[in-house]
């Protein structure tokens, strides 16, 4: 019974990994760039929904400030493709990498102006409230977490093989000039899909923030999000979610199960041996390397 | 307008242009190798601090900058330079060996961890790397009979030909002992770029294929490039070790994995004055940043606040401005500037214009 507790626990947390790792997917799905500040996005989408509900900031009500704050974090996820990404528009990936390295140093400096850097939690109807059957007792916030990532990553899953823009993201993706070519709108997909990205990140930061707290080192859980992502194979959806799964079950178990010191090294070894083992990820969409 | 008229092929592979050049480092040596009768001590510990990251960014800019294999785990080559280094010493070996041996233990252990890197690409590398740098704060802690552990190490004085060199004890000497190994990594560095090694660098960084066609054995050449960036980011890190002389677990995070990378990218990638420009900025931005808050509290009164984050925010966005506006960095810019008034009134504005690439990917769904 034990060991179901810590299972759940760890799904919670790892649907929280996987949500992030989901940004970082998207993004890399339809413009093969990794927001290295995706960890980031997610922290100010949690103080963003904090400033707009917690009584000593604005005090809205929690279900009228979740669309404001998701609306606020899609709207800086385009402007961001706007005024910084798109000016990247055919330059190496590592540059965008490191672009958005320096992205997150700013974003934490910014929030840490604003809130300050003490933890805090977000208020919420949730808190505190626990179902309990056959002997176990979970709390909302984690039965909350794991609803929304599911349904979450089956429509983008869905959205990417079904509808005509997810095809048109993944073509953009695939060959850029091609995209052009076949009428693609490529800058306008790749606007859309930060947008995207910032709207998945601020779900996540309200369901992080709703489950503990928030300060603005909390975006350096983008590493373990990362790890979630790679383990997951980048560029799968479902790889993403997986990942972050597998992340989040191992923390818990390894905390238990393996003397101090070397537990917090397992999700790391995992992501190390998966690199090595595996390059592509456990999903694995590459086959063949062309030339 | 200067020209140089090449009358020699050995004027092509010689490491400086015309004496007009050579003489300009010539006077600059001179001025760096007189520096400690001319600063006070302050200033003259926060050169040694330049020189040393200058150090680390060669050691970073082989491996990025030449062979376009984007490390973010960096720190935890320093580490194991400063902690051989340190451990070498305390066994009793003395400084003259400990220290090179610390570079090639370093730079062994960094050719091995290319091996399994080797299949890795772009970002995937810079993951691999960057869960490496991550894991090394860990393994210094597992290790405690050997590191130190949590409680870290500390180092005084070292002795080299009779004399006792200690950043605070004798910091001229310190500083000579820190130039001294810069200069040597420098013409080491630009003599590795004119050698058939160093070429095949550059062939594998600009593409892959190509330099395959050309007969350059990838595996091999990624490896060397891995090893040798490890062995000088392990000697800097055994002088960052010397110069702060108390390190733990936590002085090599991850932060300064990727403030190095930021550092050369910021200096300018591909050229080894892009690791001496970024490591000027890295050192002089703590200094810079307090006096300007103090010059902002003096002329606005009120009390000098401290801000948590500044450092690393504008630091940031430095990075930002830089990779927007001049994706060349500080050397790129220079480079302009040199050629503008080097060509006057011929320069165009478009004569650094880089082709663009367009993305393809290889996944298949």
């Amino acid at each position: 019974m034990d060991n179901v507790q810590l299972l759940i626990s760890g799904l919670a947390n790892g649907c929280v990994y996987g949500l992030i790792a989901l940004g970082f997917v998207l993004i890399y799905k339809a413009t093969e760039a990794v927001n290295f500040a995706q960890g980031d996005f997610m922290m100010l989408g949690a103080f963003v929904t904090i400033g707009l509900t917690n009584t000593e900031y604005m005090g809205l009500p929690f279900w009228m400030a979740l669309p404001i704050s998701i609306g606020i974090m899609a709207g800086l996820g385009y402007l961001l493709d706007r005024l910084v990404i798109r000016r990247m528009f055919g330059q190496s990936q590592t540059a965008v990498v490191i672009l958005t390295i320096a992205l997150g140093f700013v974003i934490r400096f910014v929030a840490g102006l604003i809130w300050g850097h003490e933890p805090q939690t977000l208020q919420n109807p949730l808190a505190g409230r626990e179902i309990a059957f056959g002997g176990l007792v979970l709390g909302m916030e984690d039965v909350a977490v794991i609803v929304v990532t599911v349904l979450l990553t089956g429509s983008l899953f869905l959205f990417f093989s079904r509808t005509k823009l997810g095809l048109a993201m993944q073509g953009a993706s695939q060959n850029q000039l091609a995209a052009y070519y076949m009428g693609i709108p490529v800058k306008r997909v790749q606007g859309f899909i930060w947008a995207l990205a910032g709207a998945v990140a601020a779900i996540a930061g309200i369901l992080f923030a709703a489950k503990g707290s928030v300060d603005p080192s909390t975006g350096l859980l983008g590493i373990k999000a990362f790890a979630a992502a790679v383990i997951g194979g980048f560029g799968s959806l479902p790889g993403a979610l997986a990942g972050g799964l597998i992340v989040g079950v191992i923390e818990p178990f390894a905390s238990r199960y393996i003397a101090a010191g070397y537990s917090q090294i397992a999700p790391y070894a995992l992501l190390l041996a998966v690199l090595v083992f595996r390059p592509h990820g456990l999903f694995s969409q590459v086959r063949v390397k062309k030339v | 307008m200067r020209i140089v008229f090449k009358t020699d092929y050995m004027q092509d592979i010689r490491p400086w242009k015309d004496r007009y050049q050579l003489s300009l480092y010539l006077i600059l040596l001179a001025v760096v190798f007189a520096a400690p009768w001319v600063l006070d001590v302050f200033y003259l510990g926060e050169l040694t601090n330049v020189l040393i990251w200058a150090i680390a960014g060669m050691g970073l800019m082989v491996l990025t900058g030449h062979t376009g294999q984007a490390s973010l785990g960096h720190a935890a080559f320093l580490a194991f330079g400063c902690y051989s280094n340190v451990i070498l010493l305390e066994a009793g070996v003395p400084f003259i060996l400990a220290f090179p041996l610390a570079g090639v233990i370093t730079g062994i252990i960094g050719a091995l961890v290319a091996i399994p890197a080797l299949r890795l690409h772009g970002i995937y590398l810079a993951i691999f790397t960057l869960a490496m740098s991550i894991l090394v704060d860990d393994i210094i802690v597992l290790t405690e009979p050997w590191s130190g552990g949590v409680s870290g190490k500390y180092i005084a004085g070292i002795d080299l030909f009779g004399l006792t060199i200690d950043r605070w004890g004798t910091p001229m000497l310190f500083y000579w002992l820190v130039l001294a190994v810069t200069v040597i990594v420098t013409l080491g560095y630009i003599n590795l770029l004119r050698s058939p090694l160093g070429r095949s660098f550059i062939a594998v960084r600009d593409s892959e294929v190509s330099a395959q066609a050309m007969g350059v054995d990838i595996a091999r050449t990624k490896t060397i490039s891995f090893g040798l960036s490890c062995m000088v980011t392990g000697w800097a890190g055994a002088f960052m070790g010397l110069f702060a002389g108390a390190f733990n677990n936590e002085t090599f995070s991850v932060v300064i994995s990727i403030e190095l990378l930021m550092m050369i990218v910021i200096g300018g990638l591909g050229s080894i004055h892009g690791a001496f420009f970024g490591a000027i900025i890295i050192g002089f931005l703590p200094q810079f940043l307090s006096i300007a808050k103090e010059y902002v509290g003096a002329v606005f009164g009120g009390s000098t606040v401290a801000i948590p984050g500044l450092e690393f925010g504008i630091f940031g966005m430095i990075l930002i401005a830089f990779i927007l506006f001049e994706p060349m960095g500080i050397y790129g810019r220079w480079l302009k500037i040199r050629t503008f008034f080097e060509l006057f009134p011929f320069y165009r504005k478009d004569m650094f214009k880089r082709q663009k690439s367009y993305l393809k990917t290889e996944r298949l769904r």
